[in-house]
This record gives structure tokens, sequence and C-alpha cells, in this order.
């Protein structure tokens, strides 16, 4: 058990942990607090990855922007004075056959694929570069074209939200 | 380094299954996007976890583009929540049935 393993179970307990409140938390306040250290667990595993330009962004992109977005949103559509915040569960029967269906479907795939074992977690060269070079010259359509994208978001959220 | 990949596929598919859950149980609209929101990270941990296993940086470029999109659509999402509680005072989505006819 050496400290990369511990890191690493450190994190996906942070991780998992939190998801698992997100969805159960009553306190919609609550499970938006318990995205941001799901958030913060997933950028650590990231770093565990190799990919640490990757999660500085998860971290900006994830709990700088979206994540005060949701807040933003539980503050305009809550009473947060009387207990309209708190919500409950629905149809929990249907959604237990189907996620159990689902994670057997999933389970049965990860034990029976030969996963391919190649080199190690840490590539060790700097990532930075050689995203910036793929996205600039491999995948400039599709980064263009997210651009675009993102400019289609940002109007058609500000037309919709307008009163 | 001693971590088998099988371990970080784990990890996102019990994200994604956490999610699901989310989205098919909750009733408050906000909820069912973090549910979102955790489905679509635990891709991204997916493809960051092929990708170094695969000494390859294309997955991490498509992390990118999941990441834009997830933005996109959360300020979209949310400007379409923010709208419909306006005018229905609920987001409360077993009441909102207004595209049912």
């Amino acid at each position: 058990m050496n400290l990369y393993n511990i890191i690493f179970y450190l994190f996906a307990a942070i991780t998992l942990v939190s998801a698992f409140f997100v969805v159960t938390t009553r306190n919609v306040i609550y499970s938006a607090f318990n995205l941001l250290l799901t958030f913060f667990g997933v950028a650590g595993i990231y770093v565990l990855l190799g990919a640490d330009f990757l999660a500085v962004v998860q971290i900006i992109v994830y709990v700088g922007g979206i994540l005060i977005l949701l807040l933003f949103g539980v503050m305009l559509t809550n009473k947060i004075v009387n207990v309209q915040i708190r919500t409950g569960a629905t149809q929990i029967l249907p959604a237990t056959i189907a996620v159990g269906a689902f994670s057997g479907i999933l389970i049965s795939l990860l034990v029976n694929t030969e996963w391919k074992k190649v080199g190690t977690a840490l590539p060790g060269a700097s990532t930075t570069a050689n995203l910036g070079m793929l996205m600039m010259n491999e995948y400039i359509l599709i980064f263009e074209l997210l651009g675009i994208l993102l400019l289609v978001a940002l109007i058609g959220a500000a037309t919709i939200a307008r009163k | 380094m001693t971590i088998p990949i099988e371990y970080y596929l784990i990890l996102s598919g019990f994200m994604f299954l956490t999610g699901v859950v989310g989205v098919l149980t909750r009733r408050n609209a906000i909820v069912v996007f973090m549910s979102i929101e955790l489905m679509l990270n635990s891709a991204d941990l997916t493809f960051v976890a092929f990708s170094s296993y695969l000494g390859n940086s294309i997955g991490q470029v498509f992390v990118f583009f999941v990441m834009t999109v997830a933005a996109a659509e959360a300020a979209v999402g949310l400007a379409i929540i923010i709208a419909v509680f306006r005018n229905k005072k609920t987001v409360n989505i077993d009441e909102i049935n207004i595209l049912k006819w």
C-alpha cells in the first residue's frame, strides 16, 4: 500500500460519498455543496491520472462556473424561508429496477472485457503543449464549432431568462 | 501506479449510476440537473482514464469538448427552469406538464 494507492482511495471515497449525498439529501443547498466536493474529488483523480491541466480546467469551469450557476438557480427558484426547498423522491421501485438492470450490464461488461494494459498511469511529459497542438491542428473544426455553440447558448439563455 | 484501469472504470460507473438514480427519482428540476452533471463528469473520468492508460492525449481533448457542452447545457437549462418557475411558480417536475397534450 503505497502513497499513490492511498491518495486514489481517498479521492475515490470523497467522490462517491459526496455524489451519494448529492442525490439523497433532501435540502437542495446541501446537494449543491456536496456537488462541490464531488468536483474536487474528480479533479484530484485527474491529477493522479497525469491530466494536471484538465484538473485545473475542471475546477475553473465546474466549480467556478456551473456550480455558481446552479446555486443561482436554487436561490432564484426556491423559497428559502419555508420548507419548500426540501423536496422528496418519487418512483423508487421503477428506478430501482432500471438501475439494477443497468448496473448488471455495466458489471458484466467490466468483468468480461479484456482491458488493454499499456504503460503506466503517469505519462510524465507536459500535457498542456500536447493538448494545444491537438486542439489547434487535428480538432480545429470542432474547436471553432464549440465557440459558435457557446455563443448560441449565451444568446439563447439571455433571451429565455429575460422577462 | 499499481492501480489497474478497472478501478477507475468502477469508480466512474458508480458515479454514473448515482446520477441515473438522481435523474429517475428526484422531483426538483435543479437536483435532476446536478445529477446530469454527475453523469457527464463520470464520462469525463472514463475518457481521462483511458487516455492516461493508452498514453494518448486525444481523450483529454474530448473531455474539453464535453465540458464546453456541459457549460452551454447548464446555462440554457437553468434559463429554462427560471422561465418555467416565473410562469408556474414551481420547479417540481411532476407539476410541469405544459409540453403534454
